[in-house]
């Protein structure tokens, strides 16, 4: 039986979403598709998945995405959906720990990644909030909630950057000493 | 840049292509080599491989129609930084041994 569930995830908070992801497969609930804040489970044996999510340099149509895909399909694991530039793994449990980085250099790298989109985002939101809100008190015209919400989801996102810049700032102090 | 060193990854994936191999083929040779210590996931391979190729250290084979996985194999560019990655390492062994050698740890 399936089941849909509707979540709202931050971007910043993407390890949080893996991590519910892996709570509903060890309750039973594997992950078989994904859309916009849309989850869909198929019902398994608790625990016979491990779930993993990874943000692509291209859209998931993408040839060089498509090629990535397939590579990582080849090593055991199954593709359960993609959404934009997300993609979305499952693999057995029984065949092992199953990640998709495993050293500082790529996790450093889907780190910068994921920090570059955000930070565009803010910065865009921030300054079509800023121009919208002060136009608004120059012209003291009806309040229009937009400007607000521009300038809402650019702060938000600027202390998301913000944290994700320390978490990539750590993995790199720990890559001067260890591989 | 010539006397750096090469990641456990990247020695480990040199070494396993002195024999054409696929993707998967790499990741079970490595933990076997590695006695189930070295794990490489899959997305950290797929960024080596295609660094490696672009450094022509390895090249990918021309894909046989019988089978859709890629094949990889080293290059003699490669082949060079493995044996000098290796007097890296007996350099470091050495060093360690003779300093550390007398004392019973």
């Amino acid at each position: 039986m399936r089941k849909v569930i509707h979540k709202w995830f931050w971007v910043w908070d993407f390890d949080k979403e893996e991590k519910w992801l892996n709570e509903m497969a060890a309750k039973g609930l594997a992950l078989v598709g994904v859309g916009f804040c849309r989850y869909e489970f198929e019902e398994c044996v608790p625990g016979e998945y491990d779930i993993r999510l990874q943000l692509l340099e291209h859209n998931h149509c993408h040839a060089e995405s498509q090629n990535y895909i397939s590579f990582v399909e080849e090593t055991g694991a199954e593709h359960v959906g993609s959404w934009i530039r997300w993609v979305y793994f499952r693999k057995k449990t029984a065949e092992g720990e199953f990640q998709l980085l495993s050293d500082f250099d790529s996790r450093i790298k889907q780190l910068s990644l994921i920090i570059t989109m955000i930070a565009l985002i803010s910065l865009a939101n921030l300054m079509i909030g800023i121009s919208n809100v002060s136009l608004m008190i120059g012209n003291s015209s009806e309040v229009n909630g937009v400007g607000f919400l521009n300038l809402a989801i650019g702060v938000l996102g600027s202390l998301g950057t913000w944290r994700l810049l320390r978490k990539r700032k750590a993995l790199k102090k720990e890559q001067e000493i260890f591989e | 840049m010539s006397n750096m060193a090469l990641t456990e990854a990247v020695y480990y994936i040199l070494l396993s292509l002195m024999q054409p191999m696929h993707g998967y083929g790499i990741i079970q040779n490595v933990e076997a080599l590695s006695g189930g210590r070295v794990r490489l996931a899959a997305g950290t391979l797929y960024g080596a491989i295609n660094t490696l190729i672009d450094k022509g250290w390895i090249t990918a084979l021309p894909e046989e129609k019988a089978s859709r996985k890629k094949e990889y194999v080293i290059t003699d560019t490669g082949k060079e930084i493995l044996q000098r990655e290796l007097a890296r390492l007996e350099e470091l062994l050495h060093n360690g041994k003779q300093i550390l050698g007398g004392e019973c740890v």
